[in-house]
């Protein structure tokens, strides 16, 4: 065997923790990015903005503030304390609500684009046929946009098995939990065992060069109209 | 203007005759940086820079080729494994041992042991990775020794080096964790909560040893350095963190002492 047990549940652990942020980011991307491509308001600009943030705050930065907020004295810790809810640092909840916060411009640009390319029209159309507008999303939006919304989670999906800094810094690296793949290669090297870091190391390497080769074979660049 | 400002940056650069890097384990942040600053008063024209990480990664990026002149470990054994390979230029020296203790903001750890860990109210108790972090190896020790291990294990949450585990208890996400007395010792940390010191009898004994790099062999100013370690300005600012020096190790058999 290639890889040891403890290196599979790493690996199980990420691909869970990176399929749960991109479900969850599907559903809070189209929202977003619906409105950024919709609404006229001048703060949008604000608004995407801060969406864009985490593709240039250091993981450091993004770190240091969850493990504040969440931590039992910032303000997300003290409303999942009222709400009863344990402390989010140091488990696999906290690890997707900093995933998706972390992975949320990877999500929305995509979707962003591929609204903005359809434009009202198809809607427009859509409502003279009396389609409800959630109704014309689904038949008309949705298959218009099936293209950015692969390229969105794919991307989101990979960037999420890449995080490391973020989960470093919350996760308190527990075994089953919060210790995912580029976490263990790190601990692999920090102990000096390259052999064992080079073989998931390679895992993560194939990996990502599939889902991107997937990315330019499902879409193309000269279908994009 | 900024180009007189870029002139300037070069000059001062090479104003210093030399200048070494040390690198050190991150049990020794507050009391190197002490240290430093008290050496470059004593010597305000030599350029010296700390860089902290866990021993293991320091011993990593030796053997890479790393531009340190000289590594304090936080555990004698790397040291020891670069001078059989070639990687130093002086004796493997002791200059500390160091000490666990139990500290907590939340919990008044000064009056809990080890057994209290498995009390149910205690959710998440930080340590260093034992993997490569010395200080953490020697937690995982006592608590072996104290037949805890076993119970608390999957309270357990693991810091990257010493400072990031305690950081998890002083951001308050770890109920109480397992540190070094060096970096209980900080006023920062000392100031918020209570320690309670861990029995040298249950774990190993954590020999810090330092050397002097093989690309430093003829470098003054990390022998000079070295020699710093020694003087009593020096040693009182360990004994002030925490650790016991070696020479007052043989005469002093109790040093658990607050």
């Amino acid at each position: 065997m290639l890889l040891d047990d403890n290196d599979i549940q790493t690996i199980c652990l990420t691909l869970k923790l990176a399929s749960i942020t991109t479900i969850i980011l599907l559903i809070i991307g189209t929202l977003l990015a619906w409105w950024l491509t919709h609404s006229k308001r001048k703060w949008k600009k604000i608004i995407n903005a801060i969406v864009a943030l985490p593709l240039v705050l250091p993981p450091s930065v993004l770190g240091f503030y969850l493990l504040l907020a969440m931590g039992p004295n910032g303000f997300v810790g003290k409303i999942t304390n009222a709400l009863g809810i344990s402390p989010l640092p140091f488990t696999f909840s906290g690890l997707v609500v900093a995933s998706v916060l972390y992975s949320l411009p990877f999500m929305v640009q995509p979707l962003n684009n591929a609204f903005e390319s359809i434009g009202k029209r198809p809607l427009e159309v859509a409502a003279t046929l009396r389609a409800s507008p959630l109704d014309a999303f689904f038949s008309v939006i949705l298959p218009m946009a099936l293209p950015g919304y692969l390229t969105a989670s794919i991307l989101t999906f990979a960037h999420t098995v890449g995080e490391f800094g973020v989960v470093l810094m919350i996760g308190g690296n527990i075994p089953g939990k919060t210790r995912v793949s580029s976490v263990q290669i790190y601990d692999h090297v920090e102990a000096l065992e390259y052999a064992a870091a080079h073989r998931l190391a390679l895992v993560m390497v194939i990996f990502s060069f599939l889902v991107l080769l997937a990315l330019y074979i499902w879409n193309p660049k000269s279908k994009k109209e | 203007m900024f180009i007189v400002f870029f002139m300037l940056c070069l000059l001062s650069s090479s104003a210093y005759a030399e200048k070494i890097t040390i690198a050190a384990a991150a049990d020794l942040k507050y009391a190197m940086d002490k240290i430093v600053k008290v050496f470059k008063k004593n010597h305000p024209l030599e350029d010296l820079e700390v860089i902290f990480g866990s021993s293991g990664k320091i011993f990593a990026q030796i053997q890479q080729g790393a531009p340190y002149d000289l590594y304090f470990a936080a555990d004698i054994s790397y040291p020891q494994e670069l001078s059989k390979n070639g990687f130093a230029s002086s004796d493997v020296k002791l200059y500390a041992i160091g000490k666990i203790v139990l500290w907590s903001t939340t919990h008044n750890a000064s009056k809990m042991t080890l057994t209290d860990l498995k009390d149910t109210k205690i959710k998440h108790i930080a340590i260093a990775n034992p993997k490569h972090a010395p200080y953490g190896k020697r937690a995982q020790e006592a608590l072996e020794a104290t037949k805890v291990w076993n119970d608390i294990k999957s309270k357990i949450v693991y810091g990257d080096n010493i400072v990031q585990t305690a950081q998890f208890v002083q951001s308050g996400n770890a109920d109480i964790g397992i540190i070094a007395l060096s970096i209980a010792m900080n006023p920062e940390l000392s100031n918020q909560g209570a320690h309670w010191p861990i029995p040298d009898n249950l774990h190993k004994p954590l020999e810090q040893a330092y050397i002097i790099t093989k690309r430093a062999a003829n470098n003054k100013l990390a022998r000079k350095f070295a020699d710093f370690m020694e003087t009593t300005p020096a040693r009182e600012i360990m004994i002030k963190y925490g650790f016991v020096l070696p020479k007052e190790r043989d005469q002093t058999k109790n040093p658990g002492k607050k």
